[in-house]
């Protein structure tokens, strides 16, 4: 099954090879991973979607908490949480198609960041679904170039 | 003195103030760093980064460095030393190849979960990620097998990180701490901070059980009646062998330990089973399969402990008791986890025991007298033995001499592979802190070097090496390092010019095709002894081994004792790798 982690360590030189690296010996899977300060300057948040049992995921955060720069691991699927991700997408533009690619990114409320005669590069900001759902509809009109961030995620307030 | 204090904090050496204004050297507050922490042995070898640390070893008295002949020795030096003091051991190496030659050290210590702290130089910062001469990322390289390491940029970091480093490598489940030191930085000037107690955000390991698990722990063990005590290293490493011992006899209960928990239980004791696992003893494997109830206690379900995981204690409620919440649940599913100090967590279990009200002590001991009925059946059945031979050496023979001579007092190093199995079977541990070995890791030229951090740390002992005549070879050139430091270190190779424990798997699974372990060309021990001004001996019949021990025994020197042994011994039992604990190939 699939988690996200949402691990907050110290800003310090290393620490994402250290998480990195416990990933890699331990034979643990990333599927993505994003990091990058909190409101506190010395701790970093890293988020991380991983997939595994429930004893492999129960490693994978017992393994995280041992890391001395590990501030607090967080499993999100435990929790009620939203979860992002942007894509940049350079899909084929040409006169044929430009109008259905619009409608396209319309439609998942996307943007346009970048034109040329025979292409868009397109951003579009969603759930990994939605990602995934835009890419599947502009594949057929011919995608060219894909970067992701992998996702970001959040717990929602206890209402 | 002996064992690791695992969570209780130190209280660091005051010192006198006035001096604090003025401004000291990165070497010399390494210096003062060592002495607050009451380091006052270190195993090193200089190079072109450390030649100011060693400049200012020598107006420092109060620490003896001793100068090994490998970096990867120092390491296995500083372990012992620390296994022994039950304290930090401190090794330190240059940069480049000296730090790249103590990884095996350092891996050794992190499986073992052995404190020592690593101080390696470095290329100054100016020229660190230039490929320097004698540059290698030592952070980097040794990441996976340290509990933490740093790489001191700023001088003013530098006392606050080796404060650190010495409170991560001594609390919790101990390790190896390494501190990469550039040489810019230890020549820069520093204030020195006074000496305050450690605090850190993200590092503070649980040591007090759950009254909560404690209590469901013990009502559990009363429903037992088949109930097997498996200990580890924990015991050792926490001082638990006291309440260990204490809760064992009150409940009645069967103890079996594994290599790294040797010591932690008496090993003379009715109780003791001995070790378990791949060369365990027939009772202790048979046990396990048949209880009930698994304590498992400062262990960690080690691949050489359970063999096939599905046929492990299969019909038994597990307990278990680790410092390392990681540890619990890794390999096999535990039914009540207790992360604490182990020596806390059996008080607090012996102390449930003694003040409930619904416990009668006598009928659980008469609860459990069939069980021991059984376990002694076993025990009779199967003991460890081999065959006797009236012309040749055998090697078990050889280590139940050692510890009759020695009044099983010794302090026994080991390196890996037979010997070490042998060892660990006929030496009969009573006490913990007596029995190194490269447990987890499995490092062959481990024993030698250990030996002689071992003898730093107890003049006063006899220290042995029990060795292969493959294993000794890999750090031989200790030799030079026991002769300069005097110490009498007696150095036991059980001789059969073979890998024996590569050749023994060869003979059960592969044909006897002997692939690489015969070791025909050899050096002669007696006379490689002598070239190092050590003193060397040689037994190649059973009679002359009681002689042997005695005369190496009564030397004040470096002896090394060569025993020709019958050739092609196997160590018995012995559980087939990826096997059931109870398929035991016996003598």
């Amino acid at each position: 099954m699939r988690h996200t982690l949402s691990v907050l360590l110290q800003n310090k030189p290393g620490v994402l090879s250290r998480v990195t690296g416990l990933f890699s010996g331990r034979g643990f899977n990333i599927e993505s991973l994003t990091v990058a300060p909190t409101i506190e300057k010395e701790v970093s948040c890293l988020t991380l979607v991983t997939s595994g049992d429930e004893s492999i995921i129960e490693q994978i955060t017992k393994q995280l908490h041992k890391l001395i720069d590990v501030i607090k691991v967080t499993d999100m699927s435990e929790h009620e949480y939203v979860d992002r991700e942007m894509a940049l997408i350079r899909v084929k533009a040409e006169a044929s198609t430009r109008a259905e690619v619009l409608r396209v990114i319309d439609i998942f409320r996307g943007k346009v960041v970048d034109v040329s005669p025979k292409s868009y590069v397109v951003e579009v900001t969603g759930s990994q679904t939605k990602i995934k759902a835009i890419i599947d509809i502009l594949r057929p009109i011919g995608i060219q170039e894909i970067v992701r961030t992998g996702a970001v995620a959040m717990t929602r307030a206890v209402k | 003195m002996y064992g690791f204090s695992q969570c209780a904090h130190k209280p660091l050496k005051k010192f006198v103030p006035g001096i604090e204004i003025m401004q000291i050297t990165g070497c010399q507050a390494l210096m003062k760093c060592l002495k607050e922490q009451n380091v006052d042995c270190i195993f090193g070898y200089p190079g072109g980064a450390i030649i100011d640390i060693y400049d200012e070893l020598l107006r420092t008295p109060e620490i003896t460095h001793v100068l090994v002949r490998h970096e990867q020795a120092a390491v296995h030096a500083a372990d012992a030393y620390a296994r022994v003091k039950g304290d930090v051991g401190v090794a330190l190496a240059t940069s480049g190849p000296g730090a790249t030659n103590t990884v095996t050290g350092i891996a050794s210590a992190y499986l073992d979960s052995i404190p020592i702290v690593v101080f390696t130089g470095q290329v100054p910062t100016s020229l660190i990620g230039n490929d320097a001469f004698q540059e290698v990322d030592i952070v980097g390289i040794t990441r996976p097998c340290t509990k933490h390491n740093y790489l001191v940029k700023d001088v003013k970091d530098l006392v606050p990180t080796i404060r650190e480093a010495f409170h991560i490598a001594r609390t919790g489940r101990p390790g190896p701490v390494l501190i990469d030191l550039p040489k810019d930085v230890m020549a820069s000037k520093l204030t020195f901070p006074e000496p305050e107690p450690v605090q850190m955000r993200t590092y503070r390991p649980t040591c007090e059980p759950h009254p909560g698990q404690i209590d469901k722990a013990c009502k559990e063990i009363m429903k037992a009646s088949r109930p097997v005590l498996y200990v580890g290293g924990g015991i050792i490493a926490s001082k638990a062998s006291g309440e260990l011992t204490e809760l064992a006899r009150k409940l009645n209960i069967p103890v079996t330990m594994t290599l790294m928990g040797l010591g932690g239980f008496p090993g003379s004791d009715s109780l003791s089973m001995g070790m378990l696992g791949m060369h365990g003893t027939y009772s202790a494997n048979m046990a396990v399969a048949h209880c009930d109830m698994l304590i498992a206690v400062g262990s960690r379900f080690d691949d050489r402990v359970t063999g096939k995981i599905a046929a492990f204690a299969p019909h038994a409620k597990i307990i278990h008791i680790d410092i390392d919440p990681s540890s619990i649940s890794k390999n096999v599913k535990v039914h009540v986890p207790i992360v604490a100090d182990c020596k806390k967590a059996l008080a607090d279990m012996n102390r449930w025991f003694d003040s409930s009200p619904d416990v009668n002590l006598k009928a659980v001991h008469a609860k459990h007298d069939p069980w021991l009925a059984q376990i002694k059946e076993w025990k009779t059945a199967h003991p460890l033995s081999y065959v006797e031979e009236t012309d040749i050496i055998k090697p078990q023979f050889v280590v139940q001499k050692l510890h009759e001579l020695t009044g099983g007092d010794a302090i026994i190093c080991t390196e890996v592979g037979q010997n070490q199995m042998w060892a660990a079977q006929f030496y009969q541990f009573d006490k913990p802190n007596q029995w190194m070995t490269s447990g987890g890791l499995g490092v062959m030229g481990y024993g030698f070097p250990a030996s002689i951090g071992a003898q730093m740390a107890a003049p006063d002992k006899v220290v042995i090496d029990i060795a292969g005549d493959g294993s000794i070879q890999m750090n031989i050139q200790e030799l030079a390092t026991a002769r300069q430091y005097k110490c009498p270190v007696k150095i036991a190779i059980l001789n059969n010019h073979y890998l024996g424990m590569v050749r023994q798997w060869q003979e059960l699974f592969y044909d006897k095709q002997y692939s690489g372990t015969i070791l025909d060309v050899a050096p002669d021990f007696v006379l490689l002894a002598q070239a190092y001004g050590a003193v060397g001996l040689r037994a190649t019949k059973p009679s002359e081994v009681e002689p042997v021990i005695k005369e190496a025994l009564a030397t004040k020197n470096t002896v090394i004792m060569d025993f020709l042994i019958s050739r092609e011994e196997g160590v018995y039992p012995m559980v087939p790798a990826g096997k059931a604990t109870t398929e035991m190939l016996l003598v």
